[in-house]
């Protein structure tokens, strides 16, 4: 990334319009926020049928088990797929990105603010 | 030997296991980031337990298998909501708090705001959405060492809440983070072990199949097929659209507030870095989603084997009907010893679980008195490390202090409905702060402020006048009536009030300041700048 140093910004401000964080932050949002909306959606569904569609619920599927248990059950499911996938999702996409950043945020002393940094890195 | 004496046995050697980690974490808690945040040095599959640890409350562990045998279906609809939450946490919090915070909620807000107003008002709401949790789990202490140890005297009562009470603060006072850490980390394990025993002996008593054990916690509850359909307890025919209404407002209370409170937010501060934030909540999902699973096979199990009318018998809101299972299978597989025992080890690690979430949720009170309040309020930052840790540990005495006399005054009363109005608070005031100032680069100190008072005002404000205050047999007053808000549960008003007071607070104040958004924004993604772990 090109460093400019401009007596008005940051190296944070820097990095924020350089086209690798777009992409990082592109990258991040394109999961999180649709994921959040889709299992917000699926959970409010299921709440919503067990106030308002009891009928439907109560139907039995295999002996006893009934459609409220299923969909329940489909509840914990769901959130260990999601929980995997944003896993998955941010090994591969997200952390090779954020940790070629912090290199340059830090390696350009921006963050000389901080003392204990670099310990780990 | 009868289960009370195996039980205080069992639990003694508990006590004396974790007194002995805390002395040894106090040998190794040298310095600030030792005392809030246990070094950073926890890996993220032992934060992970602890957050385990840290949400599996008496009121999941007991509360929840007690609404399923009581209720039926709708404990587990409890359970859902729990468990669903930690996707919020895991999506949108966890790893950019990580990077950005360092010690509690507030750092993030102070970040790019004036420090000031943001962290008093951060530091009100975590006390009293930590405290209103507290007194819930204290008085839950005290009716269930009746119930377990069969000590049923007022003074046995209190002399538990002044045992509970000690024990955190000793936890929190000489093991700071990671004294509580492990003790959560113990806790844990020897409360998924103890579940998952029962759960076994449940399951083979039925050969496995999941249908039967439904089809007799039916036929035993004397309702029929209705106990496996939701309806019982939440939005029941009788309650109507109001019954409607307040179970969707418990759900969004449920799945938004576990990423707004604040003891499980600082857990994110042991691990060394972001990643480990997020591999601590993969497996804290993980270890919570199966605890749940358990819970509802200890909850139809006492139904089906214990029987409603011997679990309100013993405890009119069913808290005991996991222990009772216990006693009952021990009995049934292993005759009356095996009972003896299983009763012992099931009563002593729920008190072990209301022992660990106490100490986490007086760690969080203390180190946002001393962090947020003490030292960046009262002495504007002009305070040593040194001092502002003398000074959490003095905190975490008084709120331990506070606790155990407002545990002794509010036995006598119905407190069940704090831990939901907690997650209420930290839906409607802490989460939208947290996630504004992560993401909304026009979001300013105003918002922030107006954000916090006005979720955490509106959700104290209308369970005061909501049935479970006063107005009906078991609020909390039930010789008067001034309740005129119809639901138990204030989420469905006050979440959406409190993310509508962040904007409105943020769009009339002129206040912004690009710079420091883009600071933010950098390190939340990219880990720039954040603390790592401590090796002394």
């Amino acid at each position: 990334m090109a460093v400019e140093h401009q007596s008005t910004s940051t190296v944070y401000e820097r990095v924020q319009q350089g086209a690798e964080f777009q992409e990082l932050r592109r990258r991040f949002r394109a999961f999180a926020f649709p994921a959040t909306a889709a299992f917000l959606v699926w959970y409010l569904l299921y709440v919503v049928l067990s106030g308002w569609a009891r009928d439907f619920m109560g139907t039995k599927v295999i002996g006893f088990i009934n459609i409220a248990l299923i969909f329940g059950l489909l509840q914990f499911v769901s959130t260990f797929l999601i929980a995997w996938q944003y896993s998955r999702h941010a090994e591969r996409r997200l952390d090779p990105l954020a940790d070629k950043l912090r290199a340059e945020v830090e390696g350009d002393g921006g963050a000389k603010a901080e003392t204990t940094v670099g310990k780990e890195s | 030997m009868s289960h009370e004496t195996l039980a205080v046995i069992l639990f003694l050697a508990f006590v004396a296991g974790t007194l002995a980690i805390t002395v040894w974490a106090s040998r190794h808690t040298k310095d600030a980031t030792d005392f809030y945040a246990g070094g950073r040095s926890f890996s993220g599959v032992q934060n992970g337990l602890a957050i385990g640890g840290d949400y599996m409350s008496a009121a999941s562990f007991l509360g929840i298998a007690g609404l399923i045998a009581l209720y039926g279906y709708d404990g587990f609809l409890y359970s859902i909501g729990f468990l669903v939450a930690w996707l919020v946490a895991l999506l949108l919090v966890a790893e950019l708090l990580r990077n950005s915070g360092r010690f509690t909620m507030a750092d993030v807000l102070a970040f790019r705001m004036s420090p000031r107003p943001v962290r008093t008002a951060a530091g009100v709401s975590t006390i009293t959405v930590s405290i209103f949790y507290l007194l819930a789990q204290m008085v839950g202490a005290g009716a269930l060492v009746a119930l377990l140890f069969g000590f049923t005297s007022d003074f046995a009562k209190n002399a538990t809440i002044v045992l509970v009470g000690a024990l955190m603060i000793i936890y929190v006072t000489v093991g700071g983070m990671k004294g509580t850490t492990w003790v959560q980390i113990v806790k844990a394990v020897l409360l998924m072990g103890g579940a998952a025993l029962v759960t076994l002996l449940v399951l083979g008593k039925f050969g496995f199949n999941l249908s039967t054990l439904l089809r007799d916690a039916a036929e035993q509850s004397g309702k029929g097929d209705a106990f496996l359909e939701p309806g019982l307890r939440y939005a029941t025919d009788a309650s109507g659209l109001t019954g409607k209404l307040d179970l969707i407002s418990l759900g969004l209370a449920l799945v938004l507030g576990t990423a707004g409170l604040p003891h499980i937010l600082i857990r994110f501060y042991t691990v060394p870095t972001a990643r480990d934030a997020r591999k601590s909540v993969m497996w804290g999902i993980g270890i919570i989603g199966a605890f749940y699973l358990l819970t509802l096979v200890l909850g139809f199990g006492a139904a089906a084997l214990v029987g409603s009318d011997a679990i309100r018998k013993a405890n009119p809101a069913g808290n005991t009907a996991a222990p009772q299972l216990a006693e009952e299978i021990g009995n049934r597989v292993f005759g009356d010893a095996g009972g003896t025992i299983l009763l012992a080890v099931i009563a002593a690690v729920a008190f072990a679980t209301i022992l660990a979430v106490v100490a986490g949720l007086t760690l969080a009170s203390s180190s946002s008195f001393a962090h947020d309040l003490y030292a960046h309020v009262f002495k504007k930052g002009q305070v040593t490390e040194r001092e502002e840790v003398r000074v959490a540990r003095i905190a975490a005495l008084v709120i331990g202090a506070v606790a155990i006399v407002l545990g002794i005054y509010a036995q006598r009363l119905n407190v069940a409905f704090l831990v939901a109005l907690a997650f209420a608070v930290a839906a409607s005031g802490n989460l939208p702060a947290i996630l504004y100032s992560l993401f909304w680069k026009r979001f300013n100190t105003s918002g922030a402020v107006a954000a916090i008072y006005g979720g955490l005002g509106s959700a104290v404000f209308l369970v005061t006048f909501s049935p479970v205050v006063s107005g009906q047999e078991k609020a909390l007053f039930t010789d008067v009536d001034f309740s005129w808000f119809p639901l138990e549960n204030p989420g469905i008003v006050s979440i959406p009030f409190g993310f509508l007071c962040g904007w409105l607070g943020t769009v009339l104040s002129k206040e912004y300041n690009n710079a420091k958004y883009a600071e933010i924004e950098v390190r939340s993604l990219t880990g720039a700048g954040a603390e790592g772990a401590v090796h002394h």
